[in-house]
């Protein structure tokens, strides 16, 4: 046995006993709390427990520490890893729907083109500016979590929420246009505006895909409203400072991509 | 002399009353646990349900090619057989079942961490299992789907008039299980080790299951994108994939089976990774070239990603990029005979312990093996065209994924049923159905290879007279393998409660997941370990082990 690997040894030794000396389990959640939220999906990953926040004793592990993890830093970064992989997969995701978009623009360019001169660009510019302010508070509000600045957490996040909403509502009236004009796709499809009726197989594809792509992101958006006043109930509450602000970081990130969806659905759709 | 601390954490061997199973008692303790070593198990049970209704359609199948003529079964109920039989057999068994429910309860134990990074979100993942299971269970009980597992347009859009739409919604549900796992797996690997886990230091079920992880969270999505747009295509009767209305049925394909081949090596990384770990113990040495098979595995993840369109040599895609597709899944040949031999070298020269999972360790290697030859029997464009849908296909998929993944899964199940359950199974019936599943695997499958090159085409019930002599053969061997399948079923079940206790480390190999006690402590170990020794350091483990002794 080397010289190298016994001091190894000894140091591994002495971590061992430190690891003894802290492993008191601070699995503090009742059984019944455990029933309560287990099945409550969190991207944070955070946990919530019966106790209260306490700065006293410097010893007693964080309150939203998950048991598993050794220590915030871990916690922290496995939430973080874990949305940015989930962004992997919604890339992937809105990648193949974009793929079918890419093939039938090419095969149907006529079509394509008048579809999408038919859509209001006004009004999605201004969408778009009212998605681009929601990123922009989205953003304020990590920084104010992460100063531990409880009031103006709060106030972005709803701001963010707000702003959402806009868009959504936005949303819900070109739809319920669209669909005065009969061009939901399906059986009573009809596209009048333009003078050449070959186009309309084209068109109502187009407006296929419209109604995929655009839903598909109305219902990323109405996911992340969800998460969004859950996270303002958690930034009330008094939840996040300097040391503990994961869960409003990791909200972050999903909003920005669902931000950037847009950004790219919105000259797909309405400009080009 | 002490013992040396660098291996002392091998031998910790307590006895412990607490563990993960008898921790908390009730249906509830189960149905509500986040612990990924329960979470394992609820997949365990769920996966072989599925396993069994899927292989009783698969016999229903063989019953009725017996015969020449379609004598059991309409031609209707046939095609709805041979599609509930894929369906089932992919979607609910052959994705979940390595990584969800062995990876689920070995990579943290391998890891030295207490839990997944994300416990709740693995729970959710079981539960979104169900669900999509539940949808397939529905479709069966209401009266079954018939377009094939792949669900090609426009069959599926406009003319089926089965439960299409249930189905896909089950298998679109069912997918972001797998996403979630990946997720779940590869946010593990990452930032839960052990201290002094290097990526290096890590066994090769962690590299192999980090290679399949990364396939199911990019493939997957693009699955439920598809099929999204099929349930859109066939409720509101557009034409996203129908030439009639202007869409493209290519164009399904291509989405399709950019996930689906992928998936195909989420079937079969998983049981390399467990044959690389049977290999090692079994043979007490290093796998040989640890590096190589490590990135083969990426490899094969990254390759994978690229051959898709192998499927659709005949579905009129242009010639030159058929010719490129065709490259490029010879290539995938490279990555999987680096660990062919690798594994092969190993063996070479060890005095290998002929326990159970190292037989199905060999029936995995010469098995997938003949599979993969065959696929670049397959890759190949000439041969392709000529047997294109026919039983060579059928015998060369089944190769791999019940030569490879079905092998490399029950070894699996019986070279960690110890740490599971705390139990050692009966080696003597375990060799018996291991032999058995061997031997029928191969009078089942072999026969469909000479079948199809003669030209008998898959998905019909009927068959001319000339083939009926292979088709009988298969059926016998269809049964043999079912005998071999249900007989684990008895003798583990047996071991349950009258198996020898196996204690901490009764196979003596490296690795965390022997350093903890039989079952686990509901912690995984009490002592968080920290890591000093490379994978598969048997040399370094036996010389301690002998030092203990002597003291």
């Amino acid at each position: 046995m080397s010289e190298r690997q016994g001091v190894e040894m000894q140091n591994a030794e002495c971590k061992m006993q430190k690891e003894i000396l802290h492993s008191a389990s601070p699995d503090v959640a009742g059984p019944f709390l455990h029933f309560a939220f287990c099945i409550c999906f969190s991207a944070a990953g955070a946990e919530m427990t019966a106790i209260e926040p306490t700065h006293e004793d410097h010893h007693a592990p964080h309150p939203f520490l998950q048991h598993h993890f050794e220590d915030l830093g871990q916690q922290h970064e496995a939430s973080t890893l874990g949305m940015w992989m989930f962004l992997a997969t919604e890339i992937l995701f809105f990648g193949g729907v974009l793929c079918a978009y890419f093939v039938y623009r090419g095969m149907y360019h006529d079509a394509w083109k008048a579809g999408s001169h038919h859509q209001n660009w006004m009004i999605g510019t201004g969408n778009t500016a009212v998605l681009i302010g929601s990123s922009l508070t989205m953003a304020l509000a990590v920084w104010a979590a992460q100063l531990g600045r409880r009031k103006l957490t709060v106030i972005m996040l709803t701001l963010t929420l707000i702003l959402g909403s806009v868009f959504l509502g936005v949303k819900m009236y070109e739809y319920s246009e669209h669909i005065h004009e009969g061009l939901f796709p399906g059986k009573h499809f009809t596209f009048v505006e333009h003078n050449n009726p070959a186009l309309t197989p084209g068109v109502q594809l187009y407006m296929t895909f419209y109604f995929a792509l655009t839903g598909l992101h109305a219902l990323h958006m109405v996911i992340g409203a969800g998460l969004l006043i859950w996270m303002i109930w958690r930034a009330w509450a008094g939840h996040f400072g300097p040391e503990y602000y994961g869960p409003v970081e990791v909200m972050g990130l999903y909003w920005h991509f669902v931000d950037i969806v847009w950004i790219f659905l919105f000259p797909l759709l309405y400009l080009v | 002399m002490t013992p040396s601390t660098l291996h002392d954490v091998r031998f910790i061997e307590p006895e412990k009353t607490r563990n993960y199973l008898n921790e908390d008692y009730g249906v509830f303790s189960w149905l509500l646990t986040k612990d990924h070593k329960r979470i394992g198990i609820l997949y365990l049970l769920s996966v072989t349900l599925l396993f069994f209704v899927g292989g009783f359609f698969a016999f229903m199948l063989r019953l009725e090619l017996l015969t020449p003529e379609g004598d059991l079964l309409t031609s209707d109920t046939y095609n709805k057989f041979f599609t509930l039989h894929g369906i089932v057999m992919i979607f609910f068994f052959l994705i979940p079942a390595i990584p969800a429910a062995l990876g689920n309860f070995i990579l943290p134990l391998m890891l030295g961490a207490k839990d997944l990074a994300f416990p709740k979100i693995n729970l959710l993942s079981w539960y979104i299992y169900m669900t999509g299971a539940i949808f397939g269970i529905y479709v069966i009980v209401t009266g079954g789907v018939d377009t094939g597992w792949t669900f090609y347009t426009p069959f599926s859009t406009q003319y089926s008039n089965t439960h299409v739409f249930a189905t896909t919604l089950g298998a679109f549900i069912t997918g972001f299980s797998s996403i979630l796992t990946g997720l779940n797996f590869i946010v593990t690997i990452h930032r839960m080790r052990a201290p002094g886990l290097t990526w290096f230091r890590l066994p090769l079920f962690v590299w192999s299951m980090y290679a399949t992880s990364l396939v199911m969270l990019l493939a997957t999505p693009v699955l439920a994108i598809t099929l999204f747009l099929l349930m859109l295509e066939r409720t509101l009767g557009v034409g996203i994939f129908d030439p009639a209305l202007g869409g493209d049925p290519v164009l399904y394909q291509h989405l399709f089976w950019f996930y689906s081949h992928p998936a195909v090596y989420i079937m079969i990384l998983p049981a390399m990774a467990v044959i690389s770990e049977c290999v090692a113990a079994f043979t007490r040495k290093k796998i040989f070239g640890y590096k190589f098979v490590a990135f083969a595995s990426l490899a094969i993840a990254f390759l994978g990603f690229l051959v898709w369109a192998h499927h659709m040599f005949v579905a009129g895609i242009s010639v030159y990029s058929a010719m490129i597709f065709s490259f490029l899944t010879m290539l995938v040949a490279v990555p999987s005979a680096i660990k062919v031999f690798n594994w092969t070298a190993t063996m070479y020269r060890a005095s290998v312990s002929w326990q159970t999972p190292m037989l199905y360790v060999m029936g995995f290697i010469g098995l997938f093996t003949i599979g993969g030859v065959t696929g670049l029997f397959l890759g190949a464009m000439g041969v392709d065209v000529h047997v294109h849908d026919s039983y060579f296909v059928v015998a060369h998929f089944h190769y791999i994924m019940v030569g490879g993944t079905v092998m490399g899964y029950l070894a699996g199940i019986h070279y960690w049923w110890p740490k599971i359950t705390g139990r050692m199974y009966p080696e003597w019936w375990a060799r018996l159905s291991a032999l058995l599943i061997f031997v029928g695997f191969n009078l089942t499958f072999f026969p469909q290879f000479l079948v199809g090159y003669v030209g008998m085409p898959r998905r019909y019930h009927a068959y001319a007279p000339e083939f009926q002599v292979l088709n009988v053969l298969s059926t016998a061997g269809a049964t043999v393998l079912a005998a071999g399948y249900i007989l684990p079923m008895f003798y583990l079940f047996w071991s349950l409660w009258y198996g020898r206790k196996a204690g901490s480390n009764p196979w003596g190999a490296v690795g965390l997941e022997w350093a903890t006690s039989s079952p686990p402590p509901k912690e995984n170990f009490h002592v968080t370990p920290v890591v000093t020794w490379d994978a598969y350091d048997y040399p370094a483990f036996l010389k301690a082990m002998r030092e203990t002794q002597n003291v």
